[in-house]
């Protein structure tokens, strides 16, 4: 008589997701150190139980590539329980209105990121240096095709 | 893909087909089924329409949102292959006006002995390891019901078939990969498994059974002849359960009837919820 699944589950499935999400973004430091490793032990094997379920499936980035010629470009990420059903999850979540020809998965904890809080060593260097750029040198006369 | 499909209408398996291009080309007259070929569409369509309510119903329910897509994408798929399916099969039957009988009329309009799916597609959801049993046997005899079908002397019914095959293969990849996950999971897990294959195999059987009506245009070369799709279904399912260490249950067939109109007692209530709305207020758009 029961002709559904549990009906308490999505709710705190959702809830589950809600409170990974941040430490994605915030890509903070100590967080993706620590919570990674509890990821990486549920990944490596299937895990379906009640008590580990919702909380054992591993987070993973996914990249798409919209079409031939041009790089896969990140679309989001999803859960999964290894990386086949990860690539199948990111088939129906982010090719569904055609946007793809080649998905790429990867688990959250394999990506190293930059810290938000070094913004300024990490990305402000550049700033001023014009010389790196092309249009910082004038054009020797009689030079052709540029 | 053969050349035979392509003359008759402007329908060829290589387009992307819509309902609403058979629609046009059954309101034209460019399409016209007999009365075998909408009655075999009518069987198609039924078992699509009458999976996609039930996988429907997963909708918020799944154990994942992740899956929650998954069954959704299914259960569209499906209704897909329903509506093309059943507005060629009214291409044959007039309503009281004269009037072609649309997908609306047929998919709401019906009662239950009208219905000609087969009992498996009825079958309750259960938890998500018989929803996946079931979508596992499905998947499985459409692939291989679609992929010859591709192959039909009827143009229409070889390119809805030739949309579909895609469609389901994938279905079949993601049963059985589901398939394979709860057998290997934990204890509980491949107790569920085991208990929702017992629960779906009796079921299997009927999918199999020839009558006159297939025989007839199996002999046309318009329709497939379900026993002889029983040998790759058991090899390939077998292959999967397998590798899952998993055994074909070994249960008697349930009784069947469902191209003749006999069901189980769980379409009733199926049909209740999905034509409500459309008989209380009919025509109603939105």
């Amino acid at each position: 008589m029961s002709p559904h699944g549990n009906p308490e589950e999505p709710a705190s499935s959702a809830a589950e997701i809600k409170r990974e999400a941040p430490k994605v973004s915030t890509g903070s430091t100590n967080d993706s150190v620590i919570e990674p490793v509890e990821i990486k032990s549920s990944t490596t094997e299937v895990s379906t139980s009640s008590t580990t379920g919702r909380s054992g499936w591993g987070l993973w980035e996914v990249f798409v590539r919209s079409s031939r010629g041009l790089s896969h470009v990140h679309a989001g990420s999803l859960h999964a329980p290894d990386a086949a059903m990860a690539l199948r999850n990111a088939r129906d979540l982010y090719t569904r209105r055609n946007e793809g020809v080649s998905i790429w998965v990867v688990p959250a904890e394999a990506i190293a990121a930059s810290d938000p809080d070094a913004k300024g060593s990490f990305f402000e260097s550049p700033q001023g240096k014009d010389y790196r750029h092309a249009t910082y040198y004038t054009k020797s006369e009689g030079v052709k095709h540029l | 893909m053969s050349e035979a499909n392509a003359s008759a209408t402007r329908i060829t398996p290589g387009n992307a087909l819509r309902p609403e291009d058979i629609a046009l080309e059954v309101r034209t007259g460019l399409a016209k089924p007999s009365e075998d070929i909408a009655e075999y569409a009518l069987r198609l369509g039924d078992d699509a329409l009458i999976l996609a309510q039930r996988l429907g119903h997963w909708i918020s329910r799944a154990p994942e949102l992740e899956e929650d897509i998954a069954l959704g994408n299914i259960a569209l798929d499906q209704l897909g292959h329903a509506r093309s399916f059943l507005t060629y099969a009214g291409g044959a039957m007039s309503n009281e006006d004269g009037t072609a009988k649309t997908e609306d009329d047929l998919a709401y309009f019906r009662r239950e002995h009208e219905f000609r799916s087969v009992q498996l597609f009825e079958q309750p959801n259960g938890d998500f390891a018989v929803t996946i049993a079931r979508q596992f046997i499905v998947s499985y005899y459409q692939f291989e019901l679609y992929r010859r079908l591709t192959e039909s002397t009827d143009p229409t019914l070889a390119a809805i078939a030739a949309k579909a095959v895609k469609e389901v293969d994938y279905h079949r990849d993601h049963s059985a990969q589901w398939v394979l996950r709860l057998a290997g999971g934990t204890e509980e897990s491949r107790t569920r498994m085991i208990h929702a294959l017992r629960l779906m195999w009796p079921y299997v059987e009927e999918l199999f059974r020839d009558d006159d009506l297939v025989m007839r245009l199996a002999e046309a070369g318009a329709a497939v002849v379900p026993s002889s799709l029983r040998g790759d279904f058991d090899r390939l399912t077998g292959e999967v359960l397998r590798e899952a260490e998993l055994e074909v249950p070994d249960v008697p067939p349930a009784p069947g009837g469902g191209r003749q109109g006999r069901h189980s007692e769980h379409l009733g209530y199926i049909l209740a919820e999905m034509q409500v709305l459309a008989r209380e207020h009919p025509g109603a758009t939105w």
